[in-house]
């Protein structure tokens, strides 16, 4: 089952809605939940399709009237969200972190600022974050299944999968992870990270626009579109905190940020913000910790 | 091949931030501007795309006088021309509005790739490429982060969760949006921004292209309270790293 099921669900609980859900799956693995469940086989469209899961959503929303429409803000949800809004001339607010006075709630600017928006239209669709809206208690429930089928084939041809290398470093296994961000300025300070690493005795990470500017291997990367790591320590390195990084880290148990911007995100889920220029600051740490 | 990438200017995130006189938006005083990071991405991919397959590229932003520098980059990288769409309240139109200057753009133009980031780093909403793309009645790919043109076919990987890429296929005319490290985006070289100083830039005014209104409206906009108790330590280096390894000490079994 993909994660976020349950996050629509508790969605749809937060705002006291009755609700029917679509799912493209199997009969085998349902989720726990207490209403119909329009059912779209994986065999048959397991392999998103636009122009067929969009063919399959109308046909349900025609059936089911329903005031809103979520998806999970994930590569599934803000692909096919756009295209169902735009067929329903509803309007679309992506990634709703809370739902207040009946409107939804968004971030903006890297989550420095929140935004309450209000759709002008009678149908409303949203996109969730992942993780904003989960339920209190174990889901329970046995859903009423209908299935249905897809027909057409759509313009997009789906040709495979590819994953990711597996081997090297298991930032999972790691007690301390010490992570670079962009600030690092320059492959060369890489070196200044890995070496605070070394002196904590724990691993070197990296955010995403390091590994994508290849200063770092893809299995240090840490985040959604990388790994999930909660260690004893993580440190963050001229890392702004941007949700997708703070997906991959914020269960760790103590979090230490250091930043030349106070007001970084990343300060969200930091026990501690040292607000200093890791190019200076970094080597004074590693120093003191080595003489120990 | 006749190529059209779509670009917004954005603040850069770093920036501290005003909220605006109405508190609809941020102020935009003091702040510095720079292209939308996922479209730096799509800028080069329709650069490559150009040299490989020939034709003409054109870059489109929506915005306010001062988005043209922003477009001076794009043209330095390799754009042909630019089209401006003038407008000062660009800030406000939501996602569909948008979508929709876009669409009445290009609906006269037969563009046979159009690139756009797949979000704005301000306003995040992932959504003006695919309405853009629905609205033209074009297929659409989000989140790519491989782009190669082939035998008039286009392959994509697209993002998924995880690591994962899904490979797709799809013909043209098509719409794409840019995931970052789709690949490295170009630095302009100073002959080709002297050069780009002389190539077309075409101002249209927003009302000429907007036909279609909004269908949502910014409330209210605020800082995000403070959570949790975090610790902000500032000042001397030497002292900031002392302080830090007592807590670490304290609070970790780290440097036990
Ligand atoms: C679908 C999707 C998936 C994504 N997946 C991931 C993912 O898995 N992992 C991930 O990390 N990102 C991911 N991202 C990207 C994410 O949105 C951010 O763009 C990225 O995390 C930013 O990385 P950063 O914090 O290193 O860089 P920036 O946001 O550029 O931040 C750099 C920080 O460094 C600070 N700084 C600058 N100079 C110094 C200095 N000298 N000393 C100290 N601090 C300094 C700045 O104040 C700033 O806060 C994803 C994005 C999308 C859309």
């Amino acid at each position: 089952m993909q994660g976020g099921v349950y996050d629509l669900i508790a969605f749809a609980n937060k705002v006291g809605a009755e609700s029917a859900m679509f799912l493209v799956g199997s009969d085998g693995e349902l989720p726990k939940y207490e209403g119909t469940v329009y059912l779209a086989d994986v065999a048959a469209c397991g392999e998103y399709n636009p122009d067929v899961h969009k063919q399959l959503l109308l046909e349900i929303i025609a059936k089911v009237k329903p005031d809103m429409v979520i998806f999970c803000h994930s590569s599934y949800g803000w692909d096919l969200a756009p295209r169902v809004a735009n067929a329903l001339k509803a309007g679309q607010v992506s990634e709703v972190v809370d739902f207040v006075d009946g409107l939804p709630v968004v971030p903006v600017c890297n989550s420095k600022l929140r935004r309450k928006v209000a759709v002008t239209t009678a149908t409303t669709v949203l996109t969730l974050q992942a993780g904003a809206f989960s339920l209190a208690d174990d889901p329970t429930g046995t859903p009423t299944v209908e299935k249905i089928s897809a027909g057409g084939t759509g313009r997009i041809e789906f040709a495979g999968y590819e994953y990711a290398e597996k081997g090297g470093v298991d930032l999972t296994k790691a007690a301390v992870i010490v992570s670079a961000g962009r600030g690092i300025g320059k492959p060369e300070n890489i070196a200044i990270v890995a070496g605070l690493a070394k002196a904590l005795k724990g691993e070197y990470g990296a955010s995403r626009p390091v590994v994508d500017a290849e200063w770092a291997e893809h299995n240090r990367q840490v985040g959604t579109t990388g790994q999930t790591v909660s260690p004893k320590l993580y440190v963050a390195c001229g890392i702004s905190g941007a949700i997708q990084h703070l997906a991959g880290m914020k269960k760790s148990e103590f979090i230490v940020a250091i930043n030349t911007d106070k007001d970084a995100p990343i300060g969200e889920v930091a026990d501690v913000l040292v607000v200093a220029d890791l190019k200076q600051f970094i080597p004074v740490l590693t120093e003191k910790i080595e003489a120990m | 091949m006749n190529i059209l990438v779509c670009i917004k200017q954005v603040p850069d995130m770093e920036s501290k931030f005003n909220v605006n006189g109405e508190g609809s938006w941020y102020d935009s005083a003091d702040l510095a501007w720079r292209m939308n990071e996922y479209d730096e991405y799509a800028v080069e991919q329709a650069v490559q795309l150009k040299e490989q397959a020939g034709g003409d590229l054109t870059v489109l932003c929506i915005g306010p006088e001062r988005v043209k520098e922003t477009m001076k980059k794009a043209l330095a990288m390799g754009c042909d021309r630019g089209v401006h769409v003038a407008d000062d309240d660009s800030f406000k139109k939501d996602p569909f509005s948008i979508a929709s200057i876009i669409a009445e753009h290009a609906k006269v133009k037969s563009y046979d790739v159009i690139f756009t980031g797949m979000q704005s780093q301000d306003r995040g909403s992932a959504q003006v490429g695919v309405l853009a793309a629905e609205t033209l009645g074009i297929p659409s790919v989000t989140t790519i982060v491989g782009f190669v043109f082939e035998g008039g076919k286009i392959t994509v990987k697209r993002e998924l969760e995880g690591g994962v890429k899904a490979v797709v296929k799809l013909p043209v005319p098509a719409l794409v949006t840019c995931q970052l490290g789709l690949n490295t985006p170009r630095y302009p070289t100073l002959p080709n921004i002297m050069k780009a100083k002389k190539k077309e830039m075409l101002t249209v005014p927003v009302a000429e292209l907007l036909k279609t209104s909004a269908v949502q409206e910014t409330k209210t906009i605020y800082f995000p309270e403070k959570k949790g108790g975090g610790l902000i330590l500032e000042g001397d280096i030497g002292e900031l790293a002392d302080k830090l390894i007592k807590i670490l000490k304290d609070k970790t079994a780290v440097l036990a």
